[in-house]
C-alpha cells in the first residue's frame, strides 16, 4: 500500500532514478570533478597558449583550435585529465617495473616504506596506548609529548631525523619510514587510549567480582572493546603513514618514491609527471584505506561484532 | 533392626545439624561515607545485619537509600569507612578472591562478540578451569535458565528475558555461595518480570544458594523473600528486617493471599514511615 501511494510521487522527479542507487551519485561526481579540471585547465593554460601565438604571430586562430592547443601542452600550468591518464597509462604499463622511468617502481618504493613505517608506528601506538591505559604516571608524563609531537610541521622535522639518523650510520629505508611512524603512532595511540578505556563500569566491575588479574581484564575485556577504535585509528595512520613517507622523500633529494618523483618534476617544470605522481599517491591511499576496511570487516565479523 | 533405628537416628541427628543455619554474611555497625567535593555523603550509617545460609534476602528502599551501595559492599566492589562485615567468616576481599560471588546486574552485560555459551564461560577461563569442567558448567546452567539451544547465539539475537538469564546463568557458573542480585529484573517489563521471579524461585529451590536481591517493587521483594530488608535514605540505613512466614514453595498467585498482603503492607509501611520526614 505505501508503494503504491509513493510510487506516483517518486515518478515527477525526473532525477529520482538516477540518484536512488550509489552507481548514479557516484557517476555524477566524478563527471563534476573532471568538468571542473577541464575547465580550470583550459582557464589556466589560456594565458600561456596566448603568449605563444603572439610570438609566433599568429593573430586568427579559432576557439576550438585554441582549445585544443591549451589541452595538449607539454608544460601546462595545469594538465588536462588525459594527459595525466595518458603519463599514469605511459609510465605503468608501457614501462618494465625495473626501470627508473616506471611508476609502479618509483610507487613500490613510497609503499615499502609507508608500510614498515605504519607498522612500527601501529605497534608503538598500541603499546603506548595500554601503559597510558594501566599507568595513571604514564599517562601524566606522556600524553602532553604525545600531541605536542604533532604540532611540530613534519616538513620542519622531517630533515632533522634524516640528517641525525644519516650521522649514526642508518640510511635507507628505515628513516623514511620513521617520518612515516612518527606521523602515524599518533591517531593510533590516542584511538587506542579511548578504545581501551570504553569498557562500560558495569564490565569492569563484572571483572572484579571475578578476580581477574589486570592482565586477564586487559585481554578478555579491554582489547576486544578497543578493536573497533584501532581500525579505525589505523585507517587515519596508513594515509598519515603515505604523507610522511612521500615528504621523507622529499628533502633527502632521494631518487626514487613518488615523492623524488614529485621532487624531479618540479625542478624540470614536468607538471604531468607531478600530477601523474599525485593522482598515484591518492590511488594508493585509497586502495590500503580500503584494505584495512576490508580487514576491519573481517574481522569484526569474525568476532560476532558486525550484526 | 534396633541397630539400625538407632543409626538413622544419629545420621536425622548429624543432618539436622549441618541444615543448623551457617552464618554467610554478618555486618556490624558499618558505615560508609563518600568524600565529595560537596562535603560528605552518608550513603550508609549503622548496619546491622546478619544473613543464614540459604535465605533469599531483599534489600528494598526508594531511590538513594544505600541498598545497591550495602550490595556493592558485600561484594568487594566499596569499601565501608567503619564497622565491621565478614563473608564466610572473612573479609569480603578474601571471599571475592576465593571466589564467593555470583553478580548479576540490572544490565545484563553479556560481552556482544561473545556467543551466549561463552559469555557463561567468561569467568570460568578466568578460573582457569579445564575445557571440560567449563564444557559441563556451561551445559547445565544454561539448562538451569531455560536457554539450552541457544548456546550458539550472540546476545543481540535474543530478548531481555533471555539476556537478563544469561546472565543469571553465568554468574551460577562460577558455583558461587552467594548470589548477588542487583534489581536483575529492573529494566523488563511486568509481564517477564513475573515469569522470571517464579522462574528464579525455582532456581533457589533447585540450587539451595544463599541469594541477595535488591529490588524497588514490594510485590516481588515478598514474593521472592524469606526475609526483607527494608532501608530508608539520608543517611542510608535499616528501617526494619522482616522476616517472611510464607511458605517457600511459592507460586504467583501467593500474591492475593492475605500472608502475603499483610507482609506486603508492613513492607509498605517501612517504606512510608522511613520517608516521613521528606515531602
Amino acid at each position: 500500500m505505501t508503494d503504491a501511494t509513493l510510487n506516483p510521487s517518486r515518478s515527477l522527479n525526473p532525477f529520482s532514478g538516477l540518484m536512488s542507487g550509489t552507481v548514479g551519485p557516484v557517476t555524477v561526481v566524478v563527471l563534476a570533478i573532471i568538468s571542473i579540471w577541464y575547465i580550470a585547465a583550459v582557464a589556466l593554460n589560456t594565458p600561456f597558449q596566448r603568449d605563444l601565438y603572439e610570438r609566433g604571430g599568429l593573430t586568427d586562430v579559432t576557439l576550438t583550435q585554441m582549445m585544443t592547443d591549451t589541452l595538449s601542452q607539454d608544460r601546462p600550468v595545469l594538465p588536462a585529465p588525459h594527459q595525466v591518464i595518458v603519463e599514469i597509462w605511459d609510465t605503468t604499463v608501457n614501462k618494465s617495473i625495473t626501470s627508473k622511468r616506471s611508476l609502479v617502481y618509483h610507487t613500490g618504493i613510497t609503499l615499502s616504506s609507508t608500510l614498515l613505517g605504519f607498522l612500527i608506528g601501529t605497534t608503538l601506538g598500541i603499546l603506548l596506548a595500554i601503559g597510558i591505559v594501566h599507568s595513571r604516571v604514564l599517562d601524566k608524563s606522556m600524553m602532553p609529548w604525545i600531541i605536542s609531537s604533532q604540532t611540530i610541521p613534519i616538513l620542519a622535522i622531517a630533515p632533522m631525523i634524516i640528517v641525525v639518523l644519516n650521522a649514526v650510520g642508518i640510511s635507507g629505508l628505515l628513516p623514511k619510514a620513521l617520518i612515516s611512524t612518527y606521523l602515524s603512532f599518533f591517531p593510533v595511540a590516542v584511538g587506542m587510549v579511548k578504545g581501551l578505556r570504553s569498557p562500560e563500569v558495569i564490565h569492569m566491575d563484572l571483572m572484579h567480582t571475578y578476580s581477574a588479574t589486570r592482565l586477564q581484564a586487559f585481554w578478555k575485556l579491554r582489547l576486544p572493546y578497543a578493536v573497533p577504535f584501532l581500525f579505525t585509528s589505523m585507517k587515519i595512520g596508513m594515509a598519515a603513514s603515505l604523507v610522511g613517507a612521500i615528504v621523507g622523500e622529499l628533502p633527502t633529494g632521494a631518487v626514487a618514491g613518488l615523492g623524488a618523483r614529485l621532487l624531479a618534476g618540479s625542478y624540470y617544470g614536468q607538471t604531468v609527471q607531478i600530477w601523474s605522481a599525485l593522482l598515484m599517491a591518492a590511488f594508493l591511499a585509497g586502495a590500503l584505506v580500503a584494505l584495512i576496511g576490508v580487514l576491519e570487516k573481517l574481522t569484526l565479523k569474525r568476532m560476532g561484532m558486525a550484526q | 533392626m534396633n541397630a539400625i533405628a538407632s543409626a538413622k537416628d544419629t545420621e536425622m541427628v548429624a543432618m539436622t545439624q549441618s541444615a543448623s543455619p551457617n552464618r554467610v554474611i554478618d555486618i556490624e555497625k558499618l558505615s560508609l561515607t563518600f568524600e565529595t567535593n560537596d562535603g560528605p555523603v552518608h550513603a550508609l550509617a549503622d548496619i546491622d545485619l546478619k544473613i543464614e545460609e540459604g535465605d533469599f534476602v531483599s534489600f528494598i528502599g526508594p531511590s538513594g537509600c544505600g541498598k545497591t551501595t550495602l550490595l556493592r559492599v558485600i561484594a568487594d566492589l566499596e569499601r565501608p569507612t567503619a564497622g565491621s562485615i565478614s563473608v564466610n567468616g572473612v573479609s569480603p576481599e578474601e571471599a571475592r578472591l576465593n571466589r564467593a560471588y555470583g553478580y548479576v546486574f540490572q544490565a545484563a552485560a553479556l560481552y556482544p562478540w561473545r556467543t551466549i555459551a561463552k559469555n557463561v564461560a567468561l569467568p570460568l577461563e578466568i578460573m582457569g578451569l579445564s575445557r571440560a569442567e567449563q564444557q559441563e558448567r556451561i551445559t547445565r546452567n544454561m539448562e538451569l535458565v531455560n536457554l539450552t539451544g541457544f548456546e550458539k547465539k550472540y546476545p543481540w539475537q535474543l530478548s531481555g528475558g533471555m539476556q537478563q538469564r544469561a546472565s543469571i546463568a553465568r554468574a551460577l557458573a562460577v558455583e558461587p555461595d552467594l548470589l548477588l542480585m542487583d534489581e536483575p529484573f529492573g529494566a523488563l517489563d511486568e509481564i517477564v518480570r513475573d515469569h522470571l521471579n517464579e522462574q528464579l524461585l525455582q532456581l533457589w529451590a533447585k540450587t539451595n544458594k544463599t541469594v541477595v536481591f535488591v529490588t524497588h517493587s514490594i510485590p516481588e521483594a515478598v514474593f521472592l523473600s524469606t526475609k526483607i530488608v527494608v532501608l530508608c535514605p539520608r543517611p542510608g540505613r535499616i528501617y526494619d528486617v522482616i522476616e517472611s512466614d510464607l511458605p517457600r514453595d511459592r507460586r504467583l498467585d501467593i500474591r492475593e493471599t492475605p500472608e502475603f498482603l499483610k507482609i506486603a503492607h508492613r513492607v509498605r509501611e517501612g517504606l512510608k514511615a522511613g520517608h516521613s520526614y521528606e515531602d
